[in-house]
């Protein structure tokens, strides 16, 4: 069970990270990024199955922190649309150097 | 604290940058002007005190007060005179207040900041010649290029940022290598039970029990920086940029003063420090085939320059060639002569770009083409660049002749050949100022706005005179001077030739705070 | 003074004073000075950026064209814009400026007497205060006293004195009147530090400081190109000669320790006899010789020094700077008795120098051109002479050259002063100094004609004028050193000395037989034949004014009796002291003398001295006749024919075998050629291009590395990642390993 379990985790993983690797869109690398989260979440309950509930308590907090972080994020997305009008990341590089 | 009549030094120190503080304080432009003359005027006097008070049979370090600064890293405020810093700080007084009065209508724009920053840079190039702690030294050194990048780079000509980043970057390179150098010894000898230490002297004795290939290293590390500061060939191509491009009163300092801090370099530290590599065969050749290249070099560059700055400029490369000559042949008569040639140096060139400031302030014109026949239309000014420019070519009569003499007949005896190529250069410079003069002040008046030229002014003559007489004076009479340098350039000599290994430079003794050993 | 040595016969005597000598015309420049500056300055505004000048500057008109020499510049190319020259400082000039002089030469007498009259066998120095001590160089301020140093000094005041009233005459119309004098004065200045330094270092700075008058008074008119020119090549031709001065002043020191002419000569002994170092020394200080006198290959200097007034032509390019040269080598005699294969090459050059210049100056045209080379050629004949060891010879005739050549200029002065006025008077412009455009100027200027005359026959060498016993003495002197000396032992080149010393006076007998064509000549197309001045201009040519033939008659007399100062011991002449000059400089030149000639005392053999002195003289004598009858009918400037070209020889001749050229194309052009291109673009923009280079780097570096700051999240994202695989990827392998 727990091979098959972490196979889906890496691959639900996996597609979230070229998620955020490669779309342009904001609001599609959330997505990814909570894909991705959700991912880890799988692979805990998978593991919390053979080694105990230790696994669970953890798929809270992760869920926690991703429902936070989604909240900051997204209000980080609708701020910085208020002056460009733009979600495209690419557009989105006043950090260049 | 110092005490009686140890407080002079510092206070030499303190009082250009008290007078800075004033003129940025009171931010008038009219003010300013005379606040720097007062104060640099007050520093002329400073020194002459230490002049008359120096006694010129005392081998050590005279004025000499020592305050604790960082005691962690035994780094101390050392500040001492001998012959050859008293003779530097006295031409820094003495060039400070006439670049101050040759600045006095040219400066318009911010005047205020300018001379609070030529203020700054006297503190800085005093510090230099009365530091004996190296980290001091250090200190002070960097000090100098700070308000020299902005003078040059605020107040210059067209290029000035090109010329002052490229003077920054430049002679920072050189220092920074010194300072890996300078960071080596003062912590190394520091051993369990004794803390870092950075006195000159101390460091002096540490150093000659270091190994040869050490001592080699660290010589080439203060090498380079001296080298670049000179400017030896092939370090000098930031030096053209910098003259051309500084205002006037940048262009005195630089070529009166902070050329001489590379020989002096070599003169207080590098040479002594390590002997063995300054009397190193390959070291020597280098360096003296180097330093007769920059004498040739420089004058025969300076005979096709258009633009009279950049002339100036080439000279100073060729005649600080022969400083290095006569520094590296070692004999006493030589030493003294190149110690005359950076006095002599200082004070030709600078009356050089004080003349032609005065007459940029006219014309707004450097190029030589853009005169000739001048000399009908301001006499006075002719005179004047006409004496000033044999000076500097070395006509006997003059300061010019006795450095260069010196120089010349002391590398004889121990460099003949190398002499002889020198000597060589005195015809070019002649060739290259006598062109260049001529060019500019006879021939025929052909351009008609330079006929409605006008001479000098009283404020100009009273700030060409006191050079004037101490150009002839240097020249008939150097004996004051050379009675002065006499020990510490005798001195000199016999710690590089004896490699001062085993000898206690009588001066550790006199330094309060140092180890006795 | 350590008790018990006696003291020197002219302690306490004028010779005192000796430091008054050169101090009084220095006096004299700085008044002159002051005064030249007075009167042309106009203190400028405060504030020159901003401030205009008070009073309105008229415009300067370009250089108007001015005669070659330019003896009257026309007024709005040298005078300054406003101010006119004021007469009162004109009248005190003329006081001034000859004063001082006139009241050294009688200083000069008076130590003149005094020596007479004590007759000192060693130099009496007087050290005023220490100029470079360092170490165990000990140079002082000081000044010698000797007969060699009294004779120069009487030659310079003297001659110097009428030159400045000639002067006083000749530059009364220009504005530089000031200006002139206080240079004049500064010259005399230098000159007398020159000959009176006890030390080669003073000697120099006198040797420069004539150079640097001669450099400024070459250049006097310096608005026209052509003499600023001619003064800044003076100065470094100079320079070049001077760098052989120092050198021989830095061997002296390392290898004597000292540089007083005393200690010099106290310890040649130490020098060995013909070696490399005394040989060596003596070249370099003949390198300095050939440029201060003008001798192959630093001539070049001289003929374009005419370009200066003529008094300064005849003051320093004739009597007195130029002799500097001559003096050196006098004092320097025990070095140059050491040194056979140096004092063979000062003859040789000296000797085709005399040779060369005066082929040269039988084509010349222009007066003063003629004389120059006459003066370069005269040189020669005095470099042969102390070259060979004959030190009285060769200063007896740099004493009775100056005489007569400062008289040939000074009357030349006189034609052109002639000249210029004629050609002012009829409004018209020609060259006052070419010698196409005089002649018969014999019934205008009686007087001058007369002296140039006497100064001609002089300088030609005829029988009991000045240039006579001078040049014989010479020319014997130098026959019997062919036979017997150091020199015709040595070996220059390989060839033995003594051939060439005979070769020499075959060459010094064809050079005095050009000497005396090319002065006939002169004389002839100037003073004789027919007028081509131009009517109207020939009759404004008058005599010159009194201040200006007075000294000309001074110097006409010396001219004519100067000879006697010398008369060799086997001349018949009755009741005429014989040697006079040879007594009066044996202490000084005397051992060396002694030296060359094997240590036998030189007693001029009288046979041989009778011939010799008849060969030459018939040689000079027909010289001029022969001038005379072949030019008697000659039309200077109509001869050439149209069509004909100037024969190749007369070609390289007038244009003086095209020696400057060769100067300028082989060594100067290409000089500044290098250093423009190799040096300054090549060399220079490589080392700055390296250094910009240096810059470009870090720049294109930073920029290289400033480009992984894109500003794009993705690409953050993509390194974290990659990061976060190859420290797993690390880690997972470590274990497994």
């Amino acid at each position: 069970m727990l091979p098959e379990s972490l196979a889906i985790s890496a691959i639900l993983f996996a597609i979230g990270v070229v998620g955020v690797l490669t779309r342009r869109n904001v609001i599609i690398v959330f997505m990814s990024v909570e894909l991705m989260l959700n991912a880890v979440n799988l692979t805990f309950v998978a593991f919390s199955r053979e080694y105990g509930f230790a696994g669970q308590v953890f798929v809270v907090l992760v869920m926690t922190v991703a429902a936070a972080e989604a909240a900051v994020g997204l209000a980080i997305v609708i701020a910085n649309f208020r002056h460009r009008h733009t979600v495209d990341l690419q557009a989105i590089d006043l950090l260049k150097g | 604290m110092p005490s009686g009549g140890d407080w002079i030094l510092p206070t030499l120190l303190a009082v250009p940058a008290i007078g800075a503080a004033l003129i940025l304080a009171t931010q008038r432009a009219g003010i300013a002007r005379w606040i720097a003359l007062l104060t640099l005027g007050a520093e002329f006097g400073l020194a002459l005190v230490l002049w008359f008070g120096f006694d010129a049979h005392d081998p050590g370090w005279q004025f000499a007060v020592s305050l604790p600064w960082i005691r962690s890293w035994g780094i101390r405020l050392a500040l001492g005179l001998d012959g050859i810093g008293l003779v530097l700080v006295l031409l820094t007084t003495f060039l400070m207040p006439l670049a101050v009065l040759g600045s006095w209508t040219s400066i318009r724009d911010k005047p205020a900041s300018f001379y609070a920053l030529l203020l700054v840079l006297t503190a800085g190039m005093l510090g230099v010649f009365v530091a004996l702690d190296l980290f001091l030294f250090y200190v002070m050194w960097e000090v100098m290029l700070v308000p020299m990048y902005f003078i040059i780079g605020i107040w210059g000509g067209e290029r000035r940022v090109y010329a002052s980043i490229k003077f920054f970057v430049y002679t920072m390179m050189g220092s920074l290598l010194m300072l890996v150098a300078i960071l080596y010894l003062g912590f190394h000898i520091g051993t369990p039970g004794r803390p870092p230490d950075f006195a000159i002297d101390n460091l002096m004795l540490y150093a000659a029990t270091l190994s040869p290939a050490t001592v080699r290293l660290l010589f080439v590390a203060f090498f380079l920086a001296f080298a670049i500061k000179v400017p030896m060939f092939p370090f000098h191509t930031w030096l053209p940029d910098a003259h051309v491009e500084a205002p006037t009163a940048g262009s005195v300092v630089l070529a009166g003063i902070m050329l001489k801090m590379g020989t002096f370099g070599f003169l207080r530290l590098a040479m002594p420090l390590f002997p063995s590599a300054a009397l190193d065969p390959t070291f020597r050749a280098i360096i003296l085939t180097l330093a007769v290249v920059g004498i040739l070099y420089g004058a025969l560059v300076a005979l096709v320059q258009p633009d009279f700055k950049k002339l100036v400029a080439y000279s100073s490369v060729s005649h600080l060639g022969f400083v290095m000559l006569g520094l590296f042949a070692l004999t006493v008569q030589s030493v003294q002569g190149a110690i005359l040639v950076m006095v002599n140096h200082g004070i030709s060139t600078g009356a050089l770009f004080l003349l032609i400031g005065m007459i940029y302030e006219r014309t707004h014109s450097r190029m030589i083409s853009a005169y000739g026949g001048i000399a009908r239309v301001v006499p006075l000014f002719a005179a004047a660049l006409t004496f000033v420019a044999l000076s500097s070519i070395g006509l006997p009569g003059t300061n010019g002749f006795v450095g260069e003499a010196l120089v010349l007949i002391g590398a004889f005896r121990t460099e003949p050949f190398y002499v002889l190529a020198a000597a060589v250069g005195v015809i070019v410079a002649a060739a290259y100022l006598l062109w260049a003069i001529q060019r500019m002040l006879f021939d025929p008046l052909d351009k008609p706005s330079n006929a409605a030229l006008l001479d000098l002014n009283w404020r100009e003559i009273g700030l060409l005179t006191p050079l004037l007489v101490v150009i002839v004076w240097m020249g008939v009479y150097p004996a004051p001077v050379l009675d002065r340098t006499q020990v510490a350039a005798a001195r000199f000599v016999g710690l590089v030739q004896r490699g001062a290994v085993g000898k206690t430079p009588r001066s550790a003794r006199l330094l309060p705070g140092a180890p006795r050993r | 003074m350590t008790p018990g040595l006696v003291q020197h016969p002219l302690a306490g005597t004028a010779a005192e004073f000796v430091w008054a000598l050169p101090l009084l015309p220095l006096l004299g420049f700085v008044v002159n000075g002051a005064l030249a500056l007075a009167s042309s300055v106009r203190i400028g505004p405060d504030n020159p950026a901003t401030d205009a000048h008070p009073a309105a500057v008229p415009d300067v008109a370009g250089p108007a064209p001015t005669d070659a020499e330019g003896a009257h510049p026309t007024d709005a190319a040298q005078a300054p814009p406003v101010v006119p020259a004021r007469p009162a400082f004109r009248t005190l000039v003329t006081v001034i400026g000859p004063g001082v002089v006139a009241l050294a030469l009688a200083l000069a007498v008076a130590i003149f007497v005094a020596m007479a009259g004590t007759s000192p066998t060693t130099p009496f120095v007087q050290t005023y205060f220490p100029w470079m001590w360092v170490g165990d160089l000990h140079i002082n301020v000081a000044f010698q006293v000797d007969q060699l140093s009294m004779l120069m000094v009487l030659v310079i005041t003297g001659i110097g004195t009428l030159i400045h009233l000639f002067s006083v005459g000749y530059m009364r119309d220009e504005p530089g009147y000031a200006r002139y004098f206080a240079y004049l004065n500064l010259f005399v200045f230098f000159m007398l530090v020159l000959v009176l330094g006890a030390n080669y270092p003073i000697l120099f700075v006198g040797w420069e400081g004539v150079g640097l008058c001669s450099y400024l008074l070459i250049g006097f008119w310096y608005s026209e190109t052509a003499n600023a020119d001619a003064g800044k090549k003076a100065f470094i031709v100079n320079r070049i000669g001077d760098y052989g001065l120092l050198m021989a002043m830095f061997l002296l020191f390392a290898n004597l320790k000292t540089l007083d002419f005393v200690g010099v000569t106290a310890a040649a002994g130490d020098l060995v006899p013909g070696g490399v170092l005394v040989t060596t020394i003596c070249l370099f200080l003949f390198l300095a010789c050939t440029g201060k006198s003008a001798q192959i290959p630093l001539y070049v200097w001289l003929p374009d020094a005419m370009a200066g007034p003529t008094p300064v032509s005849a003051l320093i390019h004739a009597a007195t700077m130029v002799t500097a040269g001559v003096y050196l080598v006098a004092r320097s005699a025990l070095l140059f008795a050491l040194a056979p294969v140096a004092g063979l090459t000062v003859c040789v050059i000296g000797g085709l120098t005399a040779l060369f210049a005066a082929s040269i100056a039988l084509t010349q045209w222009d007066i003063k051109k003629v004389l120059a080379y006459s003066t370069v050629s005269q040189l020669g004949f005095m470099f042969v002479a102390v070259g060979c060891g004959a030190y009285v010879a060769g200063v007896f005739h740099l004493v009775a050259h100056a005489f007569f050549k400062a008289l040939l200029f000074l009357g030349a002065g006189s034609v052109i002063y002639a000249m210029h006025d004629a050609y002012h008077a009829a409004h018209a412009h020609g060259d006052a100094q070419d010698m196409r455009n005089m002649g018969g100027l014999r019934r205008r200027m009686p007087w001058t004609w007369a002296l140039m005359w006497v100064a001609t026959l002089a300088i030609a060498g005829v029988p009991l004028f000045a240039g006579f016993f001078s040049k014989d003495e010479i020319m014997g002197t130098l026959f019997e050193r062919a036979r017997s000396s150091t020199l015709a032992d040595a070996h220059w080149l390989g060839m033995p000395g003594g051939t060439i010393l005979y070769a020499l006076y075959g060459v010094l007998l064809v050079a005095v037989a050009m000497t005396a064509v090319y002065m006939t000549r002169l004389m002839i197309y100037t003073f004789h034949g027919v007028n081509r001045t131009g009517e109207a201009e020939a009759a404004a040519l008058r005599e010159a004014p009194w201040i200006m033939t007075g000294p000309l008659v001074v110097l006409g007399i010396l001219s004519a009796v100067g000879g006697f100062l010398n008369v060799p011991t086997f001349f018949p002449l009755h009741g005429a002291p014989p040697e006079l000059l040879a007594q009066w400089l044996d202490p000084v030149v005397g051992p060396a003398a002694l030296r060359v000639t094997h240590g036998i005392p030189f007693v001029p053999d009288a046979s041989t001295g009778v011939t010799l002195g008849v060969v030459a003289a018939t040689i000079s004598i027909l010289g001029i006749v022969l001038t005379c009858v072949r030019l008697r009918t000659a039309r200077p400037g109509a001869d050439a024919v149209p069509g004909r070209a100037e024969p190749a020889y007369r070609r390289i001749l007038s244009h003086k075998y095209y020696v400057d050229e060769a100067y300028d194309r082989v060594i100067v052009r290409p000089l500044i050629g290098l250093s423009r291109t190799v040096l300054w673009k090549g060399v220079d923009g490589m080392i700055d291009g390296a250094v910009n280079a240096v810059a470009w780097l870090g720049r294109a570096i930073s920029r290289i590395g400033g480009m992984i700051q894109s500003g794009q999240v993705g690409t953050y994202a993509w390194v974290l990642v990659l990061g976060v695989l190859a420290v797993l990827g690390a880690f997972s392998l470590l274990h497994h390993a």
